[in-house]
């Protein structure tokens, strides 16, 4: 007898509670640790087993939490775009906390633990609320909570500048979207007469076009914010590395999930078929994220840095799918919207698995070298083997290679654009294959910089004294690892049978189950969802690779001791042996991208040479190159201007006379009153 | 049944036409610069001697500089039996024009980690090189190839090939023309033949693929220059079946195998001396120019795209 899913959620819930409040009274005791990440281990499990349990019986589970004031009630609905994203939730933050036990060991007695569990805690309630949140109320509260324990946790070393000030970044801007998403759901609850989803569902028609359209980008821009959409990104690559690693995987995992959930909620349950401009926009927006995201990231030598600049990519990709579903959905393309939707969805998980994968091995690597620049790295591939594969697995993926995940969802996402120029005959088709074009790029450009990210950090000799005595990661940091190894595995070769995961969903917004045309040859083959469309099997194409490479390789192997086979330096033109400094850099390796992309980077180099003699024997050399932050310095630096400059302004106003203060109090009911009468 | 025999007929195909493509292609452009040029079948002999020696192997490198050179064999072959040569592919349900470009690239990322791997300078300006050149050619090729897929609304190459094989002279419409010189294009750069990069030189300012694999000696050597091979060949079939279809047979049969090898053979060969023609004809280009070149071959395809709908 299975318990229903919604007392398993809330179990989940309570012991996530539980893990924070043990967190708060246990301090820096080695106990904090255990106990807190333990409760998030055992929550994050709950989590999963209480949305597989209500996705396999696909109906919706609505009830309300026994706190909260009368008015304001906290309805909580398991539909199956909850489950998906709790899914998600579940499985990264499961790997995570596994992985926090050896990873926060070094921090036991020097730091408050105690409080990084209760935050860590927290959010993780917080995030399982967001997703479950049936009113914009509990939807809200569970919103706000989640960015302030997230800012508390992006500052948690809080004495570093860089920390504090990406947290203030971070929570100004989340303050801004929250804004935004505040004045969208008050629109939508005075069209509807109440603040439930349910009223809300398909309730966009029964606005004004305009009010609708405004809805729609507040929304937009609103959950953007938190997505990390280009340009209210600017938060993201400063807020992520900072936090300590396990915190940044969720962060980026997950937490900027949550804006991709919100967009999934009000496009394809709020909104019926919106106007053709709407999916234009995500699509367009879409391509512009993940070009730039993937950009700015192979100009990054920071390693958690360039994963955050991914993170913005791989929203743009998702964007992608979003943005097709939307325009199909207006087409009257049920099919294909569905699957766009599967692509862009699926690429969500992926992304989660990949993502935090990635941060965990990133911080393996910060903790045993001390650094998180790609410079100072190097050679650990010998020093941290399994460290090295999982995160090559890792690398693999988000580059979008075949047979892992991130080869499938990109896939589905290139068969709706391509089936996308055939829906209309408008102008409109030509974005389809033109935002195919780029995500070719996209992925391309992505698998340079994993290339430069694995190859410089992980290969050839050691940069620094501190790579070259790295030990490997403790056996819980390489276990959680291995298991979101796996995880990209199977959801890459086993993509046939997690598909039909989708049909409730599809099911839901679209009213169409897609899983029997997406999977062919008895769960072996993919396919585009049309006879003759075009199909991939991750699972075909592992197994030529291992019978043409593979085999041939083990049986070599078998009889190797025949063979003269010689370790030998590399040559070394003649200089007196190879050492690191003769290797390429990662900035070298991304040169020829900056210099091609140079309107966009707009790169500033500095070299100064001291020499006594003569300048040809320098004894020092100081070099400087800089990537100039466009956004920051060309849109936020002036709003931030003019924002203090307005500010500046109406302190007259706030000049310190109750007198004054009166005269406004009284000029402010006067205007009310005047409202009131007239309306 | 038939599908595993059509598989290893064209594998058996792959493996023994690739060296003699490239054999083919140097002896023609010696001859066009009226040189004599080394035999048909050096590729053959070069390849049977590689096998045969020692190998070096530095220090320095780690498991991705042994597994690379079979990662690279396997992709590259891999992806050629995606692609219809004779007739339709034989794996073709395993993946269509997407999986032969993912498949390669895959193999094209362990090939540049093994360029870094070694921690010579030279493996990593390869690399560098390389993925700078690929990442910059893809857009132009999902263009083109999606310009010639929209036509059968459908990525599977088999498809592709059957609808342009309907239409008689539709490789002269002029949206296939402009798609295929981006193809082309594509083609150049992806192989690493001139202008973009030079196959036969050991200069280090202008090498790309040979700087990737300065450090393989022997049989790993001998894995990565047939895989090399394989990969062109895959993509100068791939190139001619999807814009050329003639002589291709719609089923695998034995006297149909022998036609389709024919026009395969024919079509294989006018192939290569237009690449011969460019190669002699143009001087290597500087590695800044190489960006110009593809944004030429993605405007090329966009052209045909929008002459899809224009015309």
């Amino acid at each position: 007898m299975i318990p229903a899913p919604e007392s398993l959620f809330t179990a989940a819930l309570i012991i996530f509670l539980a893990g924070a409040t043990a967190g708060l009274l246990s301090g820096r005791r080695l106990f904090a640790r255990t106990v807190t990440f333990g409760a998030a281990l055992a929550g994050s499990l709950l989590d999963v087993f209480a949305s597989t349990v209500a996705l396999v019986r696909g109906a919706t589970a609505v009830w309300a939490l026994p706190f909260g004031v009368p008015m304001f009630t906290w309805t909580v609905r398991l539909d199956p775009l909850t489950c998906y994203f709790n899914l998600a939730l579940g499985l990264l933050a499961a790997a995570v906390s596994l992985y926090s036990f050896g990873y926060l060991k070094p921090m036991v007695g020097r730091r408050n633990v105690g409080a990084l569990g209760f935050f860590y805690n927290v959010l993780l309630a917080s995030l399982a609320l967001v997703f479950a949140a049936a009113n914009a109320f509990s939807f809200l509260v569970a919103w706000e909570v989640m960015a302030l324990s997230a800012f508390c946790l992006v500052s948690f070393e809080h004495e570093k500048t860089e920390a504090r000030r990406a947290g203030i970044l971070f929570l100004v801007m989340s303050h801004a979207g929250t804004g935004l998403l505040l004045i969208a759901f008050l629109v939508l609850g005075s069209a509807a007469g109440s603040l439930e989803f349910q009223a809300f569902h398909l309730i966009a028609p029964k606005l004004t076009p305009l009010a609708s359209g405004v809805v729609f980008v507040l929304f937009f821009l609103g959950f953007g914010v938190k997505a990390g959409v280009v340009p209210v990104h600017i938060w993201l690559p400063d807020a992520h590395p900072v936090a300590p690693s396990n915190i940044s995987a969720v962060m980026s995992g997950i937490v900027i999930k949550t804006g991709i959930y919100g967009m999934a909620r009000v496009f394809f349950d709020f909104y019926g078929p919106p106007s053709l401009w709407m999916g234009a926009l995500v699509l367009a927006i879409g391509v512009i994220t993940a070009l730039l995201g993937v950009l700015y990231a192979l100009m990054e030598h920071d390693l958690k840095r360039l994963l955050a600049f991914h993170s913005i990519e791989n929203i743009g990709i998702i964007l992608m799918g979003f943005g097709a579903a939307l325009l199909f959905r207006t087409l009257g393309h049920a099919n294909l919207a569905a699957l766009a939707l599967i692509g862009g969805l699926y690429h969500t998980l992926n992304h989660a698995m990949f993502k935090g994968l990635l941060f965990l091995g990133a911080g393996a690597v910060l903790n045993s070298t001390g650094t998180r620049n790609m410079e100072e790295m190097g050679g650990l591939i010998r020093r941290m083997p399994a460290t090295a594969l999982f995160f090559l697995v890792g690398a693999v993926a988000i580059s979008g290679l075949p047979p892992l995940n991130g080869f499938v969802s990109e896939w589905l996402t290139y068969q709706a654009l391509l089936a996308g120029f055939g829906t209309t005959e408008s102008l409109i088709r030509v974005m389809f294959p033109v935002a195919g074009a780029l995500l070719a790029l996209t992925a391309a450009l992505a698998a340079t910089c994993f290339v430069k990210a694995f190859g410089i950090s992980f290969l050839a000799l050691p940069r620094s004294d501190a790579a070259a005595k790295a030990p490997e990661a403790p056996l819980s940091m390489r276990i959680s690892m291995g298991l979101l190894a796996v995880a990209c595995i199977a959801l890459g070769l086993g993509a046939t049978w997690f598909l039909p995961v989708f049909d409730s969903i599809t099911a839901q917004t679209f009213g169409v189950r897609m899983s029997a045309a997406l999977v062919r040859a008895n769960g072996l083959v993919i396919s585009s969802g049309r006879d003759g469309g075009g199909t991939v099997s991750n699972v075909g194409i592992l197994l030529t690779l291992v019978l043409l490479a593979g085999v041939p390789a083990l049986l070599r192997y078998a009889r190797r001791r025949r063979e003269p086979r010689t370790a030998n330096p590399v040559w070394d033109c003649g200089l007196p042996g190879l050492s690191a400094e003769n290797e390429y850099t990662a900035t070298a390796f991304s040169k020829p991208l900056r210099m091609i992309f140079s309107a966009l980077y707009r790169p500033r180099r500095e070299i100064q040479t001291e020499y006594d003699i003569s300048r040809f024997y320098p004894t020092a050399v100081r070099f400087e190159s800089e990537v100039e932050p466009a956004f920051r310095k060309r849109v936020y630096d002036p709003l931030k201007d003019w924002v203090l400059a307005a500010a500046n302004r109406t302190r007259a106003v706030q000049a310190g006379s109750i007198h004054a203060y009166l005269a406004y109090i009284f000029v402010a009911l006067l205007v009310l009153l005047l409202f009131e009468v007239r309306g | 049944m038939t599908a595993v025999l059509s598989a290893f007929a064209q594998l058996v195909l792959l493996l023994a036409l690739a060296p003699l493509i490239s054999g083919f292609i140097r002896k023609f452009k010696a001859r066009f610069q009226t040189r004599r040029g080394p035999g048909l079948l050096q590729p053959y002999r070069d390849l049977f001697k590689l096998f045969r020696k020692g190998m070096v192997i530095p220090e320095t490198s780690s498991w991705i500089f042994s597994a690379t050179p079979w990662v690279v064999f396997g992709t590259s072959v891999a992806a050629g039996l995606l692609v219809p040569m004779v007739s339709t592919a034989p794996l073709g349900l395993f993946g269509g024009v997407l999986a032969v470009v993912y498949v390669l690239a895959l193999g094209r990322f362990f090939l540049a980690l093994a360029g870094l791997d070694t921690g010579s300078s030279f493996g990593g300006l390869g690399s560098s090189r390389e993925m700078t050149i690929s990442a910059l050619a893809e857009p132009a090729m999902m263009l083109a190839v999606f310009t010639v897929a929209i036509g059968a609304s459908s990525t599977s190459l088999s498809e592709i090939v059957r609808t342009a094989a309907g239409q008689s002279w539709r490789f002269l419409a002029p949206p296939q023309v402009l798609a295929f010189a981006a193809m082309f294009i594509v083609l150049i750069a992806e192989t690493g033949r001139i202008p973009v990069d030079n196959p036969a030189t050991h200069l280090e300012l202008t090498m790309i693929h040979e700087a990737m694999i300065l450090e393989y000696s022997g049989p790993y050597l001998a894995l990565i220059e047939w895989g090399a091979s394989v990969k062109q060949l895959a993509l100068m079939s791939l190139l001619i079946n999807v814009f050329w279809p003639f002589g291709l047979q719609p089923e695998w049969s034995g006297a149909g195998v022998l036609a389709g090898l024919g026009w395969l053979l024919v079509k294989l060969l006018l192939l290569s001396c237009a690449i011969v023609l460019v190669e002699t004809t143009n001087a290597k280009m500087r590695l800044f120019r190489v960006p110009e070149l593809l944004a030429v071959g993605f405007t090329l395809s966009a052209l045909g795209l929008v002459s899809t709908f224009l015309l």
